[in-house]
């Protein structure tokens, strides 16, 4: 196949309620990322400095919550199936291509420092509102959640009340 | 009924079945475009709303659906996990994430998505997502104060905001198609073209005629919980079902018989029944009748169930709550559990004479009133040994 089009939003938001509806029908809880990233960083620290991990609130109360050891954690296999379907996805849709993308009137470096700074506040901001993009503001908003649904609007007031400034990143 | 984890797909299948969720999300992520940071902030400056279109459409697509899984009685919602509401480091989180989207193009779903792809980029939003949870990992002690202010519990949205779930069901349907027609018309202002793909007028106008109509089926299905408990309360008096009854001599009768296939659920508070339970009760309010753990005993084959109140008139109450709810062979103890005192443990032998007729009853209630006390003292002491506790296990969720 030869089509790089995308699909239409409206079909495809369609098939990812379905996908939603279908996680909670199954397995009672929806859909998300963060939390799998946070899997990540638990278990690497704890690999590189295990009497950090023991002496740290924080670990401590992950560990409360989570027993075990921390990759085996739904989210984190589901992330893994995230880049196995997206890589799948733009297989056949011929879009697999190594590429950074960046507005032509900023340069690589630019994009880069900006990608990791982003990556660093979405990282430490879905931690504060427990959960990010898909497993509040979604995955929330499919349950009613109030705490999703705010977090939500957060996200995306946020954003809006910040774009003006950083219009010359993108525009 | 749903959710099928973990009695219909073990702990460790549903490993499996998060990969598969995962392949499909990620395909319909990749699909709908969200793996180029230009696609995702057109949003913010209003040349693309594909991420306002796919996610909305998504959202309201599994609202309905839950409402309707709910209504039909194919998921137990209180074991689904509800996003906990902490007011503000929702608020202030939310606002970094926001920050955060706008400085680096991606959020974390559509970061991985990306990075699967092949953008550089999205790999460097990954990177960068590590270490802000480190950053939060190691400073926790700092932000705990915030992480756990403010604690409302899994609250709906509705419930704060005064309305049934069916109007604000049916208002996000509203406002979600409203917002696809705005921003229609934004994009079209800010690109100075209309949108080649988006540009058939007909067929939105009857998709949104769908949506809409979808929107109002909400409230032909109310919350089947509400709405029957409201119809259960308002019937009291008399009943329109007809109730089966035992007897207080034939519960006593398959107690000292030790009768495996009777359960007894009691209606009592929970004050009440710490105090005094008979064994093999449960503990039991109406709103548990309509959970998976009742659905997986009252559906029991062979199995005598009782449902017990300090009268009748609860426990007839929860048979006919039952009965709506597709239950079949309920029994009500007669005159509740203050007449199976009387009868039986609190048995005193009648003065006088005694008509023959009721000479074998009272000689029964006479060995059961000794037999009884042992067997709760027994079941107390079992119970408070090995814990046959009740807990209601909440799916963990979230990110």
């Amino acid at each position: 196949m030869n089509d790089t089009k995308y699909m239409n939003p409206y079909l495809a938001g369609f098939f990812l309620g379905l996908v939603l509806l279908a996680t909670i029908y199954i397995t009672g809880r929806g859909l998300g990322a963060s939390g799998a990233v946070k899997s990540g960083v638990v278990a690497a620290v704890q690999s590189v400095a295990p009497s950090h991990t023991a002496n740290t609130h924080f670990y401590q109360e992950y560990a409360e919550e989570h027993p075990g050891n921390p990759l085996k954690n739904w989210l984190v296999f589901e992330v893994i199936g995230v880049v196995i379907g997206a890589f799948i996805s733009g297989l056949i849709s011929n879009r697999l291509k190594f590429t950074l993308e960046h507005s032509a009137k900023i340069k690589r470096q630019t994009r880069i420092a900006g990608a990791i700074v982003g990556g660093l506040l979405f990282g430490f901001g879905a931690q504060l509102g427990r959960g990010c993009t898909s497993g509040a503001a979604l995955s929330g908003m499919a349950v009613l959640s109030f705490g999703g649904i705010i977090t939500m609007l957060a996200i995306f007031g946020g954003a809006y009340a910040f774009a003006y400034f950083l219009r010359k990143l993108w525009l | 009924m749903g959710p099928l984890v973990p009695e219909v797909i073990g702990n460790e299948l549903n490993f499996v079945v998060a990969l598969f969720v995962g392949i499909a999300f990620g395909f319909v992520l990749e699909q709908a475009g969200f793996s180029t940071s230009k696609k995702l902030v057109g949003l913010f400056y209003g040349y693309d709303f594909t991420v306002l279109r796919v996610f909305f459409t998504g959202g309201v697509t599994a609202i309905i659906g839950v409402v309707a899984l709910n209504h039909f009685g194919l998921i137990d919602i209180s074991l689904v996990y509800v996003n906990p509401t902490f007011l503000w480091s929702a608020l202030v989180g939310g606002v970094i994430m926001g920050l955060g989207f706008v400085i680096g193009g991606y959020c974390p779903g559509t970061s991985v998505c990306a990075a699967a792809i092949g953008k550089i980029d999205a790999m460097y939003f990954v990177g960068g997502s590590f270490i802000g949870v480190l950053l939060f990992a190691e400073g926790y002690p700092l932000f705990e104060g915030l992480y756990k202010a403010a604690n409302w519990g899994n609250i709906k949205i509705f419930e704060p905001l005064g309305m049934s779930q069916s109007l604000f069901a049916f208002l996000l349907v509203a406002m979600a198609v409203g917002a696809f027609w705005v921003v229609t018309m934004i994009e079209t202002k800010v690109n100075g073209k209309p949108n080649p793909e988006l540009n058939s007028k007909p067929l939105y106008v009857g998709l949104t005629a769908v949506a809409l109509l979808i929107g109002l089926s909400a409230f032909a299905m109310p919350d089947r919980k509400e709405a029957f408990l409201a119809q259960a309360n308002n019937a009291s008096g008399e009943s329109t079902v007809d109730v089966k009854i035992m007897t207080s001599d034939e519960l006593a009768f398959r107690l000292i018989d030790n009768d495996q296939d009777l359960q007894l659920f009691d209606f009592r508070n929970q004050k009440d029944f710490n105090t005094l339970s008979l064994p093999k009760s449960v503990h039991y309010t109406l709103e548990n009748i309509f959970e998976k753990d009742a659905h997986k005993f009252l559906t029991l084959k062979h199995a005598k169930n009782v449902f017990i109140s300090d009268d009748e008139v609860l426990a007839e109450k929860a048979v006919s709550l039952a009965i709506k709810l597709g239950y079949r062979d309920i029994y009500v103890l007669r005159g509740g559990l203050n007449q199976f005192k009387s009868d039986i443990l609190n048995f005193r032998m009648p003065e006088g004479a005694i008509a023959r007729s009721e000479k074998d009853t009272y000689r029964f209630r006479s060995e059961a009133c000794k037999i009884i006390p042992q067997l709760i003292e027994e079941n107390r002491l079992k119970q408070s040994a090995g814990g046959e506790k009740k807990a209601k296990k909440r799916v963990l969720g979230g990110c």
